[in-house]
């Protein structure tokens, strides 16, 4: 089959995004994932199945199924910023790698159009799911959330030894092109030990060299809301700039790039 | 390969006292200028005008009070009051009469004005009725365009009411010669000069009065050299007396002669900068390419030891403060248009030499340090980008950007240059140009452009072809036909295309009556010392002196016809969702707000019938009714606006519309070629509208693209407020389908962002990256509001105008007007603490 016309579903096409990868990027976002985590911030990827959700401008629909080569449409009418930036293609999601097939006709499509591609992962799915891809992928941008497997559970419904696990193959096939990305979740991981026990793995992995701090937000609160679903983070404030800042520090003392925000 | 030192140099203490003396003043109107230019011309009936003139510039120069403000270290004030401005009666008056208990209190840029000043203006008004280049200029405006402007088609009010300005000129001379040189070159013209020579009378004329002028200037300045001597003597301070002992030095030297020093050209600058104000009213003079013709003076200063960058800095400070003491007093309606007390000092930066080389120097980067020193909206700043922009200067200029000050302004050499050659200029003259005012490009100090000639709006020949040529009852436009008769879309747009061409002549019309009643009424001998070939042609620019002629009036709307034109191809053409009698029901009922009540609006309708010559009974009136009810009223007309809405929009990189655009804008910028001026120039189009947009929206009823009656205009070339939705490279990749290289008068794109997109190294270069690819898809100018706490917090408020705003934070983007109140007000509280 012509990799154009392989489908997916995905609920989210951004433009002009500068924080998921080098450069002006656009995003796709795919739906469906494997862990729920409280904090998400985009609860309508979670579930593969196309869903209605509330908004302030009215009921819509979130999710549709579309071809490779409807999105290589809208991802090339930026080729122009990507070159000039050396920016790009990111998938995110959701669990963009559960969507095999199409994942993989999506990147060799960017890739024979010359486009820069990195994708945004859980990695909490078994390696011969992600292996296949790497070869199509310019970076990595995977998250480690906790090192501590039982407090991982309790907050994202999964373990992660599987995910540490894959850490450590990714990074063997892709060295610094593998960046580690933590949300920084107060109460579940903000404490300065357990970021540097984070930043201490990654920088064991070799070849790693960057880690992203993302403070948590409450800007998807509106969406458990349009979803009448229940908001698992109450009414937590985000961190502090000057926490995140020392939360930086200790993780630089890793010997790693750390960076707040993407 | 350009060398160039960029450090940073400090801001000195003496710039936060002259912004803080600065602000605290109050915008106040003088009488000097009116009464001295009057007493003058009242001794000099029957003299040739320009005599006449450089008389009164002399009167005027020799006797209005001067005065050195505290700190100052350049020197030369057009009002005693900071701020305040000088009234010009020769231009027009009345307006001002009328306004006089109004204009202390309107919302638009008020002016306090003292009973003592308006009685002195009374009674220098007497002179001028019947003696204004606005009156002689109405007297020869064509009927049909005196209508059209009536209606609100176009506005030439900038040029009708007041001077014209728009102009850069020869500050490099006058660095290099002085007035006495030019005076030199004067004299030596006018022994060239035969007195059989047919133009002998004329030219004698111009020439004598050029020298009056200059000598008037030197005067001027020898006044503030006796004034800070005697200031210094009587300071205290020691310091501040040897300041003034320097002023004093400078003000007998400059501009008399050339410039020794870095100093004295900051000084003998300022003199040309601001005399040429008070010469005329015309607004957008512009300083042009400082950093060019101010570099040799700093370099030679520098490589001496004769002075530091710091004090070279904080003379460009002083400088910039100086730019926000100049004020001009407007109309209500113009007020409006121009908002926010500006005179449009356009100063650019960077770019590349005649020669086709890079141009930025210390002075460039040192322009950019200014700005953000004194962030204050004068001047308006601009750079300039080429291939071979240094990327360090862009980062720095997206660093004051991200100030949200507004400013600079970014334009595009690769667009700009071949625009301007294929309108005349050398290459070398292109390669050299500076912006004019808000976008206009031009040669330095060899152009009358006549930029910013009328305002015209694109919206209301599209309302003409609904109502075939009628405007609130009056015949105004062509009679294009009924809607039925418009059977395919082609015959629509051909309608339209029509009534452009038809406008677009009446505004011609205008445009040249105020062009001839300014060379007859108002010509400028002291701008021609400074505008090549002035004194070699023996005419003044307004009789056709300058080497290059335009005159360049600014469409908008494009966005809003756009649209219009599409949503009527695709919903009544290709899927006829409803007819044209429809979509024009549905108008005049303002899309069933505010709607006139369905009896009204028949009689409405039958009045027009019977108006374009069908009988109107009874037996009409009821089917009119009956259609009207059949077709569902106001619910129908709220399913008529909501089908509109949801096909695709200019701005969000669809290929149909956005053809669609570059069609529209064609309707505007390609008659106009078929126009010339007076002064044998060419008319080209430039799609801008400055703040005209909301006025003149204010007048222009529903719109066939969704937009409410009264609702603003979408603000030039950019995509309708709201209305783009797919961020920030979409709009640009829309706005990059336009040809921007035919509308050689300018185009402006404005786009609004929230700080934290520019936030950090890397926010900045994906910035760059954003204007840089703009560019190389050939538009031409970009402009950036980033927006503040204020916005947001409209943006609450009336969702409706900021759809498209996209909030970032961390990692994360969101519409804004898509979250919910308490998470906006989160974004709003934080934005607050996101400081740089």
């Amino acid at each position: 089959m012509d990799n154009n016309s392989v489908v997916g579903r995905i609920f989210d096409i951004q433009k002009f995004s500068t924080h998921d990868g080098p450069g002006i990027r656009t995003i796709v976002f795919l739906k469906g994932c494997i862990l729920r985590c409280r904090w998400c911030c985009n609860p309508e990827s979670q579930s593969h199945l196309i869903e209605r959700m509330r908004t302030a401008n009215g009921e819509k629909t979130v999710g549709y199924d579309t071809t490779v080569g409807e999105v290589m449409k809208k991802v090339l009418q930026d080729m122009p910023y990507y070159k000039r930036s050396h920016g790009g293609l990111t998938l995110s999601g959701g669990e963009a790698l559960c969507q095999q097939e199409f994942v993989t006709a999506l990147l060799t499509e960017a890739r024979r159009n010359g486009i820069n591609t990195a994708v945004e992962t859980t990695a909490c799915l078994p390696f011969y799911m992600i292996e296949p891809q790497l070869p199509l992928l310019d970076t990595v941008l995977m998250d480690i959330k906790h090192m501590d497997s039982a407090k991982h559970e309790r907050f994202t419904g999964l373990r992660n030894e599987l995910i540490l696990d894959n850490a450590k193959k990714i990074a063997r096939a892709k060295g610094d092109r593998l960046i580690i990305r933590v949300p920084v979740i107060p109460g579940f991981n903000d404490t300065e030990e357990e970021i540097v026990d984070i930043a201490r793995f990654a920088a064991s992995l070799g070849g790693v060299r960057e880690i992203h701090l993302l403070p948590y937000h409450r800007l998807g609160y509106d969406k458990y809301v349009g979803l009448d679903r229940e908001y698992g983070m109450g009414d937590v404030k985000p961190p502090s700039n000057e926490h995140m800042e020392s939360l930086r520090r200790a993780a630089e003392k890793e010997g790693l790039k750390a960076i707040i925000g993407g | 390969m350009a060398t160039y030192n960029s450090a940073k140099c400090k801001k000195s203490e003496r710039i936060n006292r002259l912004k803080d003396a600065l602000l605290h003043s109050r915008p106040e109107i003088e009488a000097d200028r009116a009464v001295l230019l009057t007493q003058s011309y009242m001794e000099t009936e029957g003299e040739p005008i320009v005599t006449r003139r450089a008389k009164a510039f002399k009167n005027i120069l020799d006797n209005i009070p001067i005065t050195i403000r505290p700190d100052e270290l350049v020197v030369g004030s057009a009002t005693v009051a900071s701020r305040g401005c000088q009234v010009f009666p020769e231009f027009s008056y009345e307006w001002l009469e009328a306004e006089f208990d109004t204009v202390a209190k309107r919302s638009a840029d008020p002016f306090y004005i003292s009973e003592q000043t308006k009685k002195t203006l009374r009674s220098v008004y007497k002179y001028w009725k019947g003696r204004t280049t606005s009156e002689l200029a109405t007297s020869m405006i064509a009927p049909e365009a005196q209508r059209a402007m009536e209606h609100n088609v176009f506005t030439p009010g900038n040029y009708f009411y007041n001077g014209v300005g728009h102009v850069t000129v020869r500050y490099d001379k006058v660095l290099a010669v002085g007035y006495l040189g030019i005076i030199a070159e004067v004299k030596s013209e006018l022994a060239k000069m035969n007195v059989g020579d047919s133009n002998y009378c004329s030219k004698k004329a111009l020439l004598d009065g050029i020298i009056m002028s200059c000598e008037a200037v030197i005067n001027y300045a020898e006044r503030y050299a006796t004034l800070a001597e005697r200031m210094a003597k009587n300071e205290s301070n020691a310091t501040r007396r040897e300041e003034l002992f320097r002023i004093a030095d400078n003000c007998r030297r400059v501009p008399a002669n050339g410039a020794q020093s870095f100093y004295e050209a900051c000084q003998s600058f300022w003199f040309v900068q601001m005399l040429l104000q008070v010469e005329s009213s015309g607004h957008s003079i512009s300083p042009g390419r400082f950093d060019q013709y101010m570099y040799p003076y700093y370099k030679a200063d520098i490589e001496s030891g004769a002075i530091t960058r710091d004090f070279a800095q904080e003379l460009m400070d002083c400088i910039w403060i100086k730019f926000n003491d100049l004020n001009k007093c407007r109309d209500a309606a113009s007020a409006e248009g121009f908002a926010g007390y500006s005179l449009f000092q356009n100063l650019i930066a960077g770019g590349q030499t005649p020669d086709g080389e890079d141009a930025t120097n210390d002075l460039s980067f040192m322009c950019i340090d200014a700005t953000m020193h004194v962030l204050l909206p004068a001047p308006s700043f601009s750079v300039r980008v080429w291939n071979k922009t240094p990327h360090e200067f862009l980062i720095r200029a997206a660093e004051l950007t991200r100030t949200g000050v507004g400013l600079p302004a970014y334009y595009n050499d690769e667009v700009i240059i071949p625009s301007l050659m294929s309108r005349g200029l050398t290459i070398e003259d292109a390669r050299d140009y500076n912006i004019i005012g808000c976008v206009e490009p031009q040669k330095s100090g060899k152009t009358w452009g006549w930029h910013d000639a009328a305002f015209f709006n694109m919206l209301k020949p599209m309302e003409m072809v609904f109502s075939n040529g009628v405007l609130e009852g009056e015949q105004v436009g062509l009679r294009t036909g009924s809607l039925l008769s418009f059977n395919t879309f082609e015959k629509f747009f051909e309608a339209y295309k029509k009534q452009m061409e038809y406008c677009i002549s009446l505004l011609v019309n205008a445009d040249n009556a105020i062009d001839e009643a300014h060379a007859v009424r108002c010509p400028l001998p002291y701008l021609s010392s400074m505008v090549d070939d002035c004194i070699k042609r023996g005419k003044t620019p307004e009789q056709g002196g300058a080497v290059y002629n335009f005159t360049g009036p600014q469409g908008f709307g494009i966005a809003n016809v756009a649209d219009a034109l599409y949503a009527i191809k695709t919903l009544v053409y290709d899927q006829k969702k409803f007819t044209l009698e429809e979509l024009d029901a549905a108008m005049r009922a303002n899309f069933g707000r505010g709607a006139a009540s369905m009896t009204e609006l028949t009689e409405q309708i039958a009045r027009e019938l019977q108006r374009s010559g069908v009988k109107v009974n009874e037996g009409v009136v009821a089917e009119i009714y009956s259609t009207l009810k059949a077709k569902g009223g106001d619910s129908r007309y709220d399913e008529i606006r909501e089908m509109i809405l949801a096909v695709d929009k200019y701005g969000n990189d669809a290929d149909e519309v956005d053809a669609m655009a570059r069609e529209a804008a064609y309707t505007y910028t390609r008659p106009m070629l078929n126009y010339k001026n007076p002064r044998g120039g060419q008319f080209q189009a430039g799609l801008y509208p400055v703040s005209a947009n909301v006025p003149l929206g204010a007048q222009t009823g529903a719109t066939p693209d969704g937009r409410y009656a009264k609702t603003p205009v979408a603000d030039g070339v950019s995509p309708s407020a709201g209305r783009d939705v797919n961020g920030p490279t979409a709009a640009a990749n829309s706005v990059a389908k336009l040809d921007h290289g035919i509308a050689s008068n300018g185009t402006l794109f404005n786009m609004k962002f929230h700080p934290s997109a520019l936030a950090g190294e890397s926010g900045l270069e994906n910035f760059v990256a954003l204007v840089q690819t703009y560019f190389e898809m050939k538009g031409s100018h970009m402009q950036f509001n980033v927006v503040s706490r204020e916005t947001l917090i409209d943006a609450q408020k009336n969702p409706d105008n900021y759809r498209s705003l996209v909030v970032r934070v961390a990692g994360y983007s969101a519409l804004f007007t898509t979250l919910s109140k308490s998470l906006q007000d989160d974004i709003i509280n934080r934005t607050e603490q996101s400081a740089f």
